[in-house]
């Protein structure tokens, strides 16, 4: 393989598992090598550090408060998003918060979804069992499918509901009455304290089994008969061959190529059913452990070779943009409207539509949200006094101080800003723009040249290829 | 500002309550002795509050600038509308609502398909308009394009480019490129096509936001600049026939008292100022406002608050709505209930109809698949022209 094609791998697994890379950053990932990479971003040492939050809530204190609104939370998780050295714990959390979809809007109480990202943050790619036990003892999980109403005499069946169609299974699986005796096996499930009555009122809610609320009568569940639990029913569906096809699936639409949405997949079969058998088989022959399927994947050639699948997320656009351009380090009040950014081209954070999670892949794509994605992006790119910026301009002059071709300054700013393997249509459009500024010269007029790459930049991220992940 | 050019196709505008608005409390029937066993608490809007309608039915108190529009005959209410077997569940509820499939997920909005019918070969970027984030699922339909705009003064495409002349050059450039992604696979197109469109919604949203001047005080409440910015849109003559938003807050469980006040106390006073405005600019009589919401709350009250129902309302505002009530409110007495919840009486595929039917001037049954009770509480606008 070349060094431009490892380059471009390098790209490709950072984008994907991570938030993207500077070329500086790739160029020593390169030399450390492929599969070491994927162990360091799905194992890495304790002594790669994650976000400082002590020193984000030393300086903003506000945003440890969260009640009726996400706006803290969103900053705070942006924080986490744009500081970390350990992207995938990042990239896991938000994977998990698209399929485990709880939403402020009904919690009303974001200290919980804050939490409740911890937890994805923790425990993401640790065992999916576990996890499934801590959904389903989460307080805001526990509210937002009103498993606190889920009473012995009156059994409530959101939470059972989801837990088998959207949170391990899918529909086509289980039948109606599974539902039921699901939602038995959890009543008795809920929360303490009760939840306040007064206005702007929040407590801290805890996990709390009443033995009294519980129904500890016979169940039959999945064809199988006993006097379950909860802990019997995830067990239970752990057996169940359609789970780890369920999450593999998911994997497989997050990090390698966009699927049709959740609710057509018993009809719509996979894109690429040996790669689903394939993480499947791994998922379970590691009992549910999620490091091993995640290193399976980005280890696997369909991964490698899944160009041009996937569109990017809002919250993949912004923080992409915020790393490579370096805009925004430590605490600062700017994460506050920043956080917001992604909901402006449709995805909040703390707050999914619906329990389904976002739709995504070009679902992502309308003509409000293009216009914000963008522009957002644009802003930045051309923006020659950030960081990020400064430092592509330093390696585009450092190819060809005095007479650079347009074609040369575009070649770079696509290398540099990827590289994006565009289209050779976008190519010549890009050069044709570039040439009616003539050729650049950096040893005369450093600023000029500089404001055109920021240009160029900007046009290459308005690119139909750009808003791809 | 010249009237001369007006345009009088029929133009609507949707707003959805989102959270499932509590129906019996907006439009209370104050004399049911079972409304008053039902909500007998703090959530009882009693006779001595209500804005009493007649002698049976009254608003809630915070809608006064409301009551104004009923008195001059512009404001109707449709009683008991729903359909069987409603799921309670917020997500599916409004699916059902966007989509016209309450037996299965459905992919195409019914908004959507009425721009689409509307607009056939997608001339006018901007015959749909939703004022807000993202697309709610009603005006999601492939191929079919609504600029979704989150703030009026602020959209357009690469507008952090400073040098002016540069900016021109780029977009020319863009305008290659996404062109250039027709027939190129299903995902480059869509974007090439989204982004064209985008581009071009927003290049005429602009030169009507020139356009635009009010004597109108507006509030500064969310609702009231998004309506604002319908008025603005609307007054310039762009061609928009659709336009949509939603108003979030409205599944109020618990403390329901102070929110559902506020929420409609906003949403009174931005009516009535869209109202205000287009009236001011001679604008008003080929509009129709329309308020749905995904369901009605349960009768009974929880204390503080009220649960997830069946049957709701929905309201529709305007010169040309036939002012006054229309259906029937569902019984209240606790024997005609299910499962504690009012029986709608009236499909919502109905209202639909009647508004794509006889206002819009489209036919209904493939955008709402299927045939369904049409009700008269609009004037068909080839009347009054």
């Amino acid at each position: 393989m070349s060094e431009t094609q490892e380059i471009a791998q390098m790209a490709h697994l950072m984008r994907r598992a991570g938030f993207g890379a500077s070329r500086d950053e790739l160029e020593r990932l390169v030399e450390q090598g492929y599969e070491e990479t994927v162990e360091q971003l799905v194992d890495p040492p304790a002594d790669i550090p994650r976000a400082d939050l002590h020193l984000l809530f030393r300086y903003m204190p506000s945003l440890e408060t969260g009640g009726p609104v996400t706006v803290p939370g969103a900053a705070n998780w942006l924080y986490h998003l744009v500081n970390t050295q350990r992207p995938l714990e990042e990239k896991m959390a938000l994977f998990w918060h698209g399929i485990f979809a709880v939403g402020n809007s009904k919690v009303d109480n974001d200290n919980h979804l804050t939490a409740m990202v911890d937890m994805f943050r923790d425990h993401g790619t640790g065992n999916y069992r576990d996890l499934l036990i801590m959904l389903a003892q989460s307080p805001a999980m526990i509210y937002w499918l009103d498993n606190h109403e889920n009473h012995k005499r009156s059994p409530n069946e959101n939470w059972g509901r989801e837990l088998l169609e959207l949170f391990s299974m899918g529909v086509g699986n289980y039948t109606e009455k599974d539902v039921f005796e699901c939602a038995r096996a959890f009543t008795g499930w809920t929360l303490g304290p009760k939840i306040p009555r007064v206005p702007n009122h929040r407590f801290f809610f805890q996990f709390e089994f009443r033995p009294e609320e519980h129904d500890y009568g016979e169940k039959e569940f999945l064809g199988r008969t006993g006097n379950f639990d909860g802990l019997d029913i995830i067990d239970i569906i752990l057996e169940e061959e359609a789970c780890p096809r369920f999450i593999a699936r998911h994997l497989y639409t997050f990090f390698v190529a966009d699927e049709p949405q959740v609710p057509a997949w018993d009809i719509e079969p996979p894109k690429d059913p040996e790669a689903i058998d394939y993480l499947a088989g791994v998922f379970k022959d590691s009992n549910f452990e999620i490091k091993p399927v995640l290193r399976a994947l980005f280890n696997s050639d369909f991964f490698k070779e899944a160009t041009f699948q996937k569109v990017k997320s809002p919250v993949e656009t912004v923080v992409s943009t915020l790393r490579l351009t370096e805009d925004l380090f430590g605490p600062q009040p700017a994460l506050i409207e920043l956080g917001q950014e992604s909901a402006h081209m449709g995805q909040s954070l703390h707050n999914p539509p619906s329990v389904e999670g976002w739709s995504t892949g070009p679902n992502w794509i309308n003509s409000g949200a293009v216009v914000g994605r963008i522009n957002f992006v644009a802003d930045r790119v051309s923006n020659t006094e950030l960081p990020g910026v400064q430092k592509i301009c330093q390696r585009v002059a450092a190819s060809n101080g005095t007479n650079m071709r347009p074609d040369e300054m575009v070649d770079q700013c696509l290398d540099l800003f990827g590289p994006l393997d565009v289209g050779e249509a976008t190519r010549l459009e890009l050069i044709e723009h570039a040439s009616e500024g003539g050729d650049l010269s950096w040893s005369e007029d450093y600023d000029g040249a500089s404001e055109r790459v920021g240009e160029m930049l900007a046009l290459i991220a308005a690119t139909t290829e750009y808003q791809f992940g | 500002m010249t009237t001369a050019t007006k345009s009088k196709d029929p133009v609507v505008v949707i707003i959805q309550l989102t959270g499932g608005n509590d129906y019996m409390n907006s439009v209370v029937p104050y004399a049911d002795g079972y409304y008053n066993d039902a909500r007998n608490g703090e959530l009882c809007i009693g006779e001595d509050q209500v804005l009493k309608i007649d002698d049976h039915f009254g608003l809630h108190p915070t809608m006064a600038p409301l009551k104004e529009l009923y008195d001059d005959g512009e404001m109707a209410l449709i009683h008991g509308v729903g359909y069987p077997n409603s799921p309670r569940s917020h997500f599916r509820s409004m699916d059902i609502w966007h989509t016209c499939e309450p037996n299965k997920v459905g992919t195409e909005g019914w908004v959507g398909r009425a721009i689409r019918d509307l607009d056939p070969t997608g001339e006018n970027p901007v015959t749909g308009v939703h004022i807000g984030q993202g697309l709610p699922r009603s005006l999601v339909v492939p191929g079919v394009t609504v600029a979704s705009v989150a703030d009026l003064s602020t959209y357009g495409l690469l507008t952090g480019i400073e040098r002016q002349r540069q900016r021109e050059k780029m977009l020319e450039r863009f305008v290659n490129m996404y062109g250039r992604a027709i027939g190129t696979g299903y995902v480059q197109e869509y974007l090439g096509r989204t982004g064209l469109d985008a581009l071009k919604g927003a290049d005429i949203l602009k030169e009507g936001l020139g356009r635009y001047e009010t004597s109108v005080e507006w509030g500064t409440e969310q609702i009231s600049r998004s309506l604002k910015d319908m008025a603005t849109i609307h007054c310039a003559d762009l061609g928009t026939r659709v336009f949509y938003t939603q108003l979030i807050g409205f599944d109020t469980h618990a403390n329901q008292k102070p929110v559902f006040e506020k929420l409609w106390t906003d949403l009174s006073r931005a009516i009535s100022d869209f109202w205000d405005d287009v009236k001011a600019h001679d604008r008003a009589d080929n509009v129709i406002m329309f308020l749905f919401t995904e369901f009605g709350r349960r009768v009974r009250d929880n204390g503080s608050g009220s649960d997830h129902g069946a049957g709701g309302g929905c309201f529709v505002i305007g010169p040309n709505a036939v002012g006054g009530m229309h259906g029937e409110f569902p019984s209240i007495n606790p024997k005609d209930l299910e499962q504690g919840d009012l029986v709608p009486n009236h499909d919502f595929r109905g209202v639909y109809s009647t508004l794509l039917e006889d206002w819009m001037g489209l036919d209904a049954k493939p955008i709402v698949d299927g045939e369904f009770e049409k009700l008269r509480f609009v004037e068909p606008l080839m009347a009054t022209a």
